[in-house]
Order: C-alpha cells, then structure tokens, then sequence
C-alpha cells in the first residue's frame, strides 16, 4: 500500500551530489515528491530531506540504492511521530477591495505573513506541514492564486539526536 | 617531490600495484602518455585498436586475476568510447579504474573540441566517479578510487583528468596500496537462524553467484553441499567457482540453465542464495518463482536483498565468512529422499537432450577445445548462441577461467576481454565467440597480434545473429528480420591479414586438425567453424516464463 515516507540525508557538500541523488531516483523508477537540500553547521555535510509516496519495498530499496552513494554519509527514514517536519510557500492571489478582508482573515488563522501587498495582489507566506498547507491553498484558490512556490519539506527527529552521530 | 599531475598519476597507479593499463593516446592524455613512455620499463601500456576494447581489456584483466583493470582514454569520443566497457564492468561487478582526460578546466562547459561531460555521462554506470580540478587531490582521489572499486561489491570508477591538472605541479608523497574496506561480518543471530532454517528443510538447495568468485568462497559452497547434503547450481556469473566435475553440482540455472538445475531449485523448500542477485534471467517470472520455497540470502551488497526476490532470511555480509559460520554450527545431515529425486531430473535431463544439427555441433566443438586445454585456460566469451552453450557445457575446473559478458550482454566484448585476461594470466587464452559478435570488435586482432598475445579464436560460424533468429524462430513466426547476415567475410583471411593465423574447420576431423596447430603456434590464431544456423540453445525458458513453461527439446 502507498504510504507518505520521510527520509533525511546527510551528504558531502560537492557538487554534483544533488545529480547524483535525483538521478539514482529516476533511474530505479522511484516517484518522489519533493526533495530539498543545503548546507549545515558543518560546510563538509549538506542536507537532503527527501519525501516519497510509496509501499514499503520501494522505501527499503531507496534507502539502500542510497546507502550505495558514496557522496551519501548518512541516511535515515523520518517518522511523523518523532520527528518535526516544516514546508514554507510564497504564495501570491489575486486581491480586491471586496475579498481583500477575507484573505488576511484566512492568512492570519493559518498563522501566514503578509510579504507584499499591492493594489490588485497580496504575497503570503506561510510555513508549516504539508497537509496545513494543502489546507490553505484550497482556501485561495477561490480569490486566485497568481502564482506560488513550495520549498518541499524539511525535516529532523526530535530530541538530542542528530543525523551526524552516526557518521 | 613536486612533480607535475600526469606523472603524478603514473606514479600513483605503480603505488597502488598497476602493472599494466590499456588504453588508446589522444590530444588530452599526451602529458600522461608522456609520462608512460618515461616510465614504460615500469609499467606496461597495452595499445587497443578502439577505446571500447581497451576497456573490455582491463575488465578482462581484472575478471582473470581479481585485481583492478585500469583503462586509459582521451577526452570526447575517446571517453565515451570507453562507456559500453564501463557499463559492462558495472553489470557484472568488476573492479576497473577509468582514467580519461579532458579539456583544460577553463574550457569546460563551453563545448570545446573533444569536450564532453563523462562524469555525467557514466554517473550511472560506475560506482563512483570523480572529476579533479586541482593537482593536489590527484593523487588522494586515484587512491580513493581504487579503494571504491576494490571495496564490497566491487565495480568500476572513472576519474576525469583536465588537462591542466596534468601539467600543473603538486607535491607527491608515495604511499602503500590502500586497502579495500574491512570485510562485512554477518550478524551471529541471523547466522543462528540460517543454520536452524538449513536443519529444518528437507530440500535444499544452494544457489550461487558470482559473488563466491569475488570473495573466494568456491571451496565453502563445497564443503557446504556436503556438510547438508544439498544439490548446487549457480548463475552464469557464478561458472567456475566449483569444479563442474564436483559430484552435487548441477550446472547453470535460468533461461538456459541445466534442466536439472533449473527444476530441483523449483522444487527446493529452501534456497540458499549467496552472492547472486536473482538476475530476471535466471529466475524467469518473478511471481512463479520457487514459491514453495524458504529463501536465505547472503549478500555483499544490502541492496541486493529483497530487490527482485523477497527472502525469509536476508544476510549482508562477506559470503565467506557467512558460510565459514554455517560450516562451523552446522551438524552433518541426509537428504537421501531429495537427493534421489535430483538424480531423477538428471536422468531425465540426459534422456531428454536435444539432438543436435548438422556436421559440426557447438557441444563438439567445446569438447574438442576443453580436450586441449588446461584447467586454468582462461576460457572467454562474446555474447550469443555459442556463449550460452560454453555455459552449459564447457568442463570449468579453476575459479576465474570463465570471462563472460553476463549482465550487460555485450556483443564484441570477447576480443578485448580476451586478450586483458591472457596478458593477466600470461597464459594462452580461447575465445568462443559468433560471426556476429566477432564483427563487433574484430579490429583488436590487431591487439592480439601486436601484443604477441596467445590467443585461439573459435568463431561459431552460423551465418546469421543467432540468439536473436532462435527468438525469432520461437516468438515472431520465423520473420528473419535482419539476422540473417549474408556477409562474405572470409574470416581466416582476415586473420592473415592482420597478421594472425586463419584456419577453418567444417567437420570434426579438420576441427581437431586446426585446433592441434592453433595450440601448438605461439600467437593468435583464428579458427572459422561452420556450425547450422538452425542449431538452438536449449533447454529455455520463454522470456517471462516459469519453469513450467520450460522447452527442452
């Protein structure tokens, strides 16, 4: 069965690694759905968050296709649980007199910044888990969303751990 | 010393035990082959007649000896020459480092002459690869590539060379040959369980690969047989780790595996697997696939296991060392019942065999070469027909001695691999190879003959492409779409052309005249044998059957 997976990554910090990572995927066939990398504390360690959408097999296989990369130091699967998960979108709709109340309103539940704020447009943004953000961009999509981007989701476990003990 | 970056990495390569490269010289490898030519009484270039062959040299090198291939090449076409050669290592897990040239660092990216992105080109068929920007991490990232392809499961790695970084001057210090990784010990309670599966089956069955040859575990799958009592068949990769002689041993499985070995693993209640990674075609439909069956699997590399066939047991580590733990825990059982039953399908097996075409039959001609040669010839092979019958039927008795194209499938990888595993083993090599796949690469004769190599050439000569007609004969209602190759190359005058020596044999009798003065000449030698083009490779199994869909005869 097809399930939402979570998997952080820390890499050398070359370049190249992010050809080699997102070419692994789509070489074995795998569908993922967002993938964001950049540097950490340390400048020798960049980190990837990757999400998918699969079952099971095709989890265990990305996690091992990846331990293959030399470039990969670390890897492991995020659960929901235990871990903190954030996206952040800049999302621009299309404003008028009339509606424009409504949107701050609706911006302000979700906790969103107003970034730019035009006669005809207001730019937002918004952080937060996937699905509060799938959330809110159902709720502009009526006033009209100019345009908008996502970074993908960044992801750690809770807790004292960290990805690097294990290096 | 400071030394410049192409003596660098000739100095590096003899570090690391390099005793021979092969490889073909262009614009942005001269500083290197300037550097070979100083050093040639220290280090060994062996000219190809193409890139791709050199490549298939080194992988040939390295598949009779163990150690690492090294290839040479020059940027653009030179490097993506060498792309097939790479890919084929990767297929079947041959260690081989890749050294290209490429233009000076401020000329990538603008489509310079003989410019093209091979770090991006061979990313998916290498372990890894580098490109070096700076002369002072030449030697460090040489080093490290040799470890990469050295290390667990073993594979190719290229590393670019600009050409400025050849010239320009860095500090080297030597160093000892680095140490491929610790080998991976398996976990003590997965061993445990393996050993209390193996008491408890009442038909099992080992299944190897060519993993046993990487880690040198021919003698343990032996002793492992007889300690359970349990039948042996291996993939195509596995061909050579035992004797073919040893008494459990049933052959090849798969497509065109032996039928005993094909069906006793069908009716097995557990398979153990080690080092093998359950190719699609050696298990043929996956859903039907030894559904009666327990599976353990030993593997090297983590990936491997559960990617094509779930086991019930997945072990990632050094087979050897996996199998030395078994050995030590296990008790010595009896399977009479199963084992009866194996010897049933062997008989049937050999009741059942197809009759054979023609004067000159492939079976023959195998038994007449493997009556002259040793137990350590390296015995190679193009891809085709006549490989698959070297498979079934050539008595291997010595780990290393089968060079094949197992994976990848290269047609004309023969002709250099050949000639990397005689100049390895500094023995006489035989190729077996086809009229199709000899045409493919027949240009490194020249190799052969420039090198002094020993080299007996067995062209199956059937006069079409015959793997591909046998399908079509099978599956496409006999439509002979362009394998039928109406060609009027006269082949042993093309071996004298190139210098070599041409024979043809078109019955036994001029075959085993011809193969008595190719072994008795010191040098290559070419023997033509007219084989009947209707001739097949069975036993097989349709693409995407099962063992029931099996076709003996």
């Amino acid at each position: 069965m097809a399930k939402k997976f979570v998997i952080g990554m820390l890499v050398s910090n070359h370049f190249g690694v992010l050809t080699r990572v997102s070419a692994m995927f789509s070489r074995r066939g795998f569908n993922i759905d967002s993938l964001t990398v950049g540097v950490t504390e340390l400048p020798e360690y960049s980190r990837m968050t990757v999400t998918m959408t699969g079952d099971n097999y095709a989890r265990d296989q990305i996690i091992k296709q990846l331990q293959k990369i030399e470039d990969v130091k670390e890897i492991k699967e995020l659960k929901h649980a235990q871990s903190v998960m954030r996206e952040l979108i800049i999302l621009k709709v299309a404003a008028t007199s009339e509606n424009r109340k409504d949107i701050l309103e609706t911006a302000n539940v979700f906790k969103a910044k107003i970034i730019d704020f035009s006669p005809d447009s207001i730019c937002i943004e918004i952080t937060g888990e996937c699905s509060k953000l799938d959330a809110f961009i159902e709720l502009m999509k009526p006033y009209g969303i100019i345009e908008m981007c996502r970074t993908g989701t960044v992801a750690m476990d809770r807790g004292i751990t960290s990805l690097k003990d294990e290096i | 010393m400071e030394y410049n970056g192409a003596k660098i990495l000739v100095e590096t390569l003899i570090e690391q035990g390099t005793e021979v490269v092969f490889g073909y010289p262009g614009g942005q490898v001269l500083n290197i082959y300037d550097e070979l030519y100083l050093n040639a009484d220290r280090i060994r270039h062996v000219l190809s007649a193409h890139e791709q062959g050199a490549a298939h040299a080194a992988d040939g090198y390295a598949r009779a000896t163990g150690k690492t291939g090294v290839v040479i090449a020059t940027s653009g076409p030179g490097a993506t020459n060498l792309v097939t050669g790479i890919a084929n290592a990767f297929l079947d897990s041959v260690p081989m480092v890749a050294i290209t040239g490429n233009v000076s660092c401020n000329l990538i990216g603008r489509d310079s002459f003989q410019e093209v992105d091979i770090v991006g080109i061979t990313m998916p068929v290498t372990k890894h690869n580098f490109i070096v920007k700076d002369v002072r991490d030449l030697a460090d990232t040489v080093r490290e590539a040799f470890r990469i392809a050295k290390s667990g499961r073993p594979g190719p790695v290229l590393v670019d060379i600009p050409k400025d970084v050849q010239v320009n001057t860095a500090e080297y210090i030597k160093k000892p040959p680095v140490q491929p990784d610790a080998k991976k010990a398996p976990d003590a309670a997965q061993i445990e369980r393996a050993v209390q599966m193996i008491a408890a089956a009442k038909r099992p069955y080992i299944y190897f690969g060519g993993g046993v040859i990487t880690c040198d575990a021919g003698d343990e799958i032996m002793a492992l047989s007889q300690k359970i009592d349990a039948p042996v068949g291996c993939s195509m990769m596995g061909l050579s780790a035992i004797p073919n002689d040893f008494a459990s041993f049933l052959g090849m499985v798969g497509m065109h595996g032996h039928y005993c070995a094909t069906r006793a693993k069908a009716e097995a209640d557990l398979i153990i697997a080690v080092g093998v990674r359950f190719s699609d075609r050696a298990t043929g439909d996956k859903s039907k696939y030894a559904k009666d069956a327990k599976i353990i699997h030993i593997d090297i590399d983590n990936a491997e296991i559960d990617k094509n066939i779930p086991s019930t047991l997945g072990i990632n580590c050094d087979a050897k060392i996996a199998l030395q733990m078994m050995l030590e825990q296990l008790n010595p059982l009896k399977h009479d019942e199963w084992q009866q039953e194996v010897r049933r399908l062997k008989q049937y097996e050999h009741d059942n065999a197809a009759k054979c075409l023609g004067k000159l039959t492939p079976y023959r001609i195998i038994d007449c070469v493997g009556a002259l040669t040793q137990a350590d010839t390296p015995i190679v092979t193009d891809v085709g027909q006549h490989q698959m019958w070297v498979a079934q039927h050539y008595p291997f008795k010595t780990a290393r001695s089968f060079i094949s194209s197992c994976g990848l499938g290269t047609m004309g990888f023969g002709m250099g691999a050949a000639i990397g595993a005689s100049i390895a083993t500094g023995k006489r090599a035989v190729l077996f190879t086809g009229d199709g796949s000899f045409g493919m690469n027949l240009n490194e004769l020249a190799t052969a003959v420039s090198q002094k190599v020993p080299l007996v050439i067995l062209i199956l000569n059937n006069g079409v492409l015959g793997m591909v007609r046998q399908w079509q004969t099978m599956f496409y209602n006999k439509h002979y779409s362009n394998t039928t190759l109406d060609r009027k190359t006269d082949f042993p005058a093309l071996a004298k052309a190139f210098g070599a020596v041409g024979l043809s044999a078109d019955d036994e009798t001029s075959l085993k005249e011809a193969l008595k003065q190719a072994f008795a000449t010191d040098g290559t030698v070419l023997i033509d044998c007219k084989i009947d083009d209707d001739e097949r490779v069975l036993p097989m199994i349709p693409p995407g059957g099962a063992i029931d869909d099996l076709i003996l005869k």
